[in-house]
């Protein structure tokens, strides 16, 4: 079961959308996936980020992976506590985990993101 | 799990921090079965095998194994193996999964008839138990056998509860540790009693990079290769030049003529890691290439192994390394800071690193 009020993408991404900011992280799956993560790179507070653009990577032991912006609008905030403890996200990764803190620049983009329902099909049909 | 070297294996059990570190404090166990044994058998066999291994056979003895490599004509590294000498007059040959077709046809045409080659890769089940607790698992597990004095690369054959096992003190994690080669049919039953003790824990192929990567050993694939001589990957220890083998005309040149690039350790200088195919480059120009990079669960920052020109290969020196591919974002920071450390990179607690581990695929 994924949380009900978040939005999702297909690169597993989440996002909870909050009036005119957003708040995003990597889904339980990615962080399944990924295994134990060692380091997150974040991208500049105040940069502007389009949606589906590549802003921040999330290295594991073995390897690095992009997360993408599930949508546009200006980096307010990073979770600084990543920088010591990243394995955070693999221990609440819809909660204490979350990535990063945006102004949501289009409401409208929100069309283009899975409901919570939508991403456990997509979840299912890729395997 | 992951298709490796034809098998599928598992990289993970329960997570690749939690094994590396669970090795390093008490005890892992490791599903090596894809590994490749020979036999050569004969009066003619140390002889044979004497010339074609860059390690020295003639003074092995029974009991005892030692580490070295299968050249090619120009002195590339064909394969790192272990040979165990089992009586004067018969070998076991430890190679990596992944070469040992390759091996095999090497090995079958460069040897005279007088020695008997058999390949039992396919019959013979590889089980490693390594870490601070495994000379207490092993004794408990031989009863009255004794294998307390069993030292760093020698082997005894054992019984445990009625399977015939040859038990060497060997392995690729820099622990104390053993490897245990029996009839592949009983591999799940000594799965099974060795996963029993509650110090033991399965430990996958990440956690055996990682632990390998600690110590500096070589990953045969990555880190040597038929491009790199023994000398050129810092393994020199390992090749006994005071008598005659395949390849040892192209390694007496390179000792004339001196080589461009070594392989050093190296850590970064954060959590941010390098991986295989990092540029290595120092003042903006290139001088190497990352051929193993791992996240250190024990130091918890970059770690790896790069070829990088020699006059860089001083303690400390600052070098940056690089994705190749190009950088999409342009706020990303490409370079990461690292420097060159001497291997190992990580000391475990007792000192098992007099010599090399296994071969590692």
């Amino acid at each position: 079961m994924v949380p009900q009020e978040l939005k999702y993408t297909k690169e597993h991404e989440w996002v909870r959308i909050e009036g005119g900011e957003a708040v995003f992280g990597i889904t339980d799956h990615a962080q399944s996936e990924l295994g134990d993560v060692t380091f997150v790179e974040f991208p500049d507070t105040g940069s502007e980020i389009k949606q589906f653009g590549s802003l921040a990577t999330v290295e594991s032991v073995k390897a690095a992976s992009d997360i993408y912006a599930p949508l546009s609008g200006r980096i307010l905030k990073v979770n600084e506590a990543l920088r010591d403890k990243p394995e955070i996200i693999n221990q609440s990764p819809y909660e204490e985990g979350w990535i990063c803190r945006i102004s949501v620049a289009d409401a409208m983009e929100e069309r283009n993101l899975m409901d919570a329902s939508a991403y456990e099909t997509y979840l299912k049909e890729s395997g | 799990m992951v298709p490796f070297s034809g098998w599928n294996m598992p990289v993970q059990y329960t997570g690749i921090i939690e094994e590396h570190i669970h090795t390093r404090s008490k005890a892992g166990l490791f599903d090596i079965c894809h590994m490749g044994e020979f036999f050569l058998k004969g009066p003619s066999a140390a002889k044979e095998l004497d010339r074609l291994v860059t390690c020295r056979i003639d003074n092995l003895p029974a009991g005892r194994c030692r580490y070295g490599f299968l050249l090619n004509d120009s002195g590339g590294i064909i394969d790192d193996l272990i040979v165990f000498r089992i009586s004067p007059e018969e070998f076991m040959i430890v190679v990596n999964a992944g070469t040992v077709a390759k091996d095999r046809a090497w090995i079958e045409e460069h040897i005279s008839p007088g020695a008997v080659f058999t390949d039992s890769s396919g019959d013979i089940a590889k089980l490693d138990v390594q870490g601070p607790l495994s000379g207490e698992i092993m004794a408990s597990l031989l009863n009255g056998q004794i294998i307390g004095d069993l030292k760093k690369y020698y082997f005894v054959r054992v019984n445990i509860q009625g399977v015939e096992i040859l038990l060497s003190r060997t392995g690729y994690t820099g622990e104390r540790g053993y490897e245990l080669f029996f009839p592949a049919t009983e591999a799940v039953r000594v799965w099974d009693i060795l996963s029993a003790f509650d110090d033991v824990k399965p430990v996958g192929l990440g956690a055996r990079d990682t632990l390998r990567m600690e110590m500096g050993y070589s990953l045969y694939g990555n880190d040597i290769d038929e491009a790199h001589t023994p000398f050129e990957a810092n393994l020199a220890r390992f090749v006994f030049m005071e008598k005659d083998f395949v390849g040892k005309e192209a390694l007496l040149k390179q000792q004339r003529e001196g080589i461009d690039r070594v392989l050093a350790g190296f850590i970064c200088e954060g959590r941010r890691s390098a991986r295989s195919h990092f540029a290595v480059s120092v003042e903006g120009r290139n001088v190497g290439e990352v051929t193993s990079g791992a996240f250190s669960p024990c130091l918890k920052r970059g770690m790896g192994l790069c070829y990088i020109e020699k006059e860089f290969v001083t303690e400390g020196r600052e070098i940056t390394l690089s994705p190749r591919e190009p950088v999409q974002r342009p706020d990303r920071r490409t370079g990461i800071k690292a420097s060159v450390k001497s291997i190992p990179v990580y000391k475990p607690r007792e000192n098992e690193r007099s010599q090399n581990g296994t071969p590692g695929t």
